[in-house]
């Protein structure tokens, strides 16, 4: 196969086992999801997912750290959730904020 | 002239998808600019339909990295989408057949979010907020990745517009109401201090999924007077 192929036969093989997933955690038995444990478990694991994925996104570049525009955007962002601003405001400051900062030539 | 008015779950419905779609064309440019095709692009915007698993997908082809790693770290990250189904239990039940198929399809963080922020006693506020957040996201986000794919290079390196941070931004937006609790916020501390910390030794993808072990740690042992931060 050419590697053309082989990008689409990885497309489809992500696409299948992505929605396997979303499936598998509508069909666990009611028992399982009754579970206390299993509720902690979810609840606690959706904020580390999240807020790694918000460290990751912010701090790496390419597997390496980087401080960089991203930081000054990340801490606007905090500030404005803190104030209880509008989530579309807060991602579009933060757009703002690292966009301004490198137009200047800074990260 | 007509108003439209929306309840509370429809109008953050409507934003969170205008705000998420509109970070499709970051995705779309960023998967170009890796090397996919713009057919390639929309595919995996309609079938992965999952921003963190689309992003580390292309980062991965982008980087040099195999098909197999590609699907691996793409599969990883869409982890939590299946704890998103256990959540969303009491608020979608029962559902099956094309319904069924179609709710998993826009079981993300955004609907999950959505809904769960709706009051608790409130089953068709819960319900309005996830279909309207997923349906939305779902057309936006695939109509604007085609966008994004076709301008490409055209609107430069997205870094440029800031669309890195805005990610950040979205991923820690999501997360704060979750951050209520002190316990919530060590694992918060914690997760986020091993990701970054893992990052420079192990492929893409796995500091995340490792980060998520602080979390089943945190929930296996029960904990009084603090609320579960669903």
């Amino acid at each position: 196969m050419t590697p053309y192929a082989w990008t689409w036969a990885a497309i489809v093989a992500a696409g299948l086992l992505a929605w396997l997933t979303k499936i598998a955690g509508h069909t666990v038995p009611e028992r399982v999801v009754q579970n206390p444990r299993m509720h902690r478990i979810a609840a606690f694991v959706t904020v580390a997912l999240l807020i790694s994925l918000a460290a990751v996104q912010t701090f790496t570049t390419d597997g390496s750290l980087v401080i960089d525009a991203r930081l000054a955007a990340i801490i606007v962002a905090a500030v404005l959730l803190w104030r209880r601003a509008p989530f579309l405001v807060v991602v579009a400051a933060a757009a703002a904020v690292a966009a301004g900062l490198r137009a200047l030539g800074w990260g | 002239m007509a108003r439209l008015t929306l309840d509370p779950a429809r109008q953050q419905a409507v934003s969170v998808s205008i705000a998420t779609g509109a970070y499709g064309l970051s995705f779309g440019a960023l998967s170009v600019a890796a090397g996919l095709d713009v057919w390639q692009t929309a595919a995996l915007s309609l079938l992965v339909f999952s921003g963190g698993s689309q992003f580390a997908f292309v980062g991965v082809l982008g980087a040099g990295g195999s098909a197999a790693a590609a699907v691996a770290t793409s599969t990883f990250l869409g982890i939590r989408n299946g704890f998103y189904g256990v959540a969303l239990a009491e608020v979608l039940r029962p559902m099956r057949g094309a319904r069924l198929a179609w709710g998993a399809q826009v079981t993300i963080d955004e609907s999950t979010a959505v809904a769960l922020a709706q009051p608790h006693d409130d089953l068709p506020a819960r319900r309005a907020g996830f279909w309207w957040t997923g349906v939305g996201v779902f057309v936006l986000w695939n109509a604007i990745t085609v966008l994004g794919a076709l301008l490409g290079t055209r609107i430069g390196d997205p870094a440029d517009w800031g669309l890195d941070a805005a990610a950040g931004a979205a991923f820690l937006g999501l997360v704060w109401p979750r951050l209520a609790s002190r316990r919530a916020q060590a694992v918060a501390g914690a997760a986020a201090v091993l990701a970054l910390a893992l990052t420079p030794l192990v492929p893409a993808g796995v500091p995340v999924l490792a980060a998520a072990l602080v979390g089943v740690v945190a929930g296996w042992a029960p904990h009084k007077g603090e609320a579960v931060p669903e």
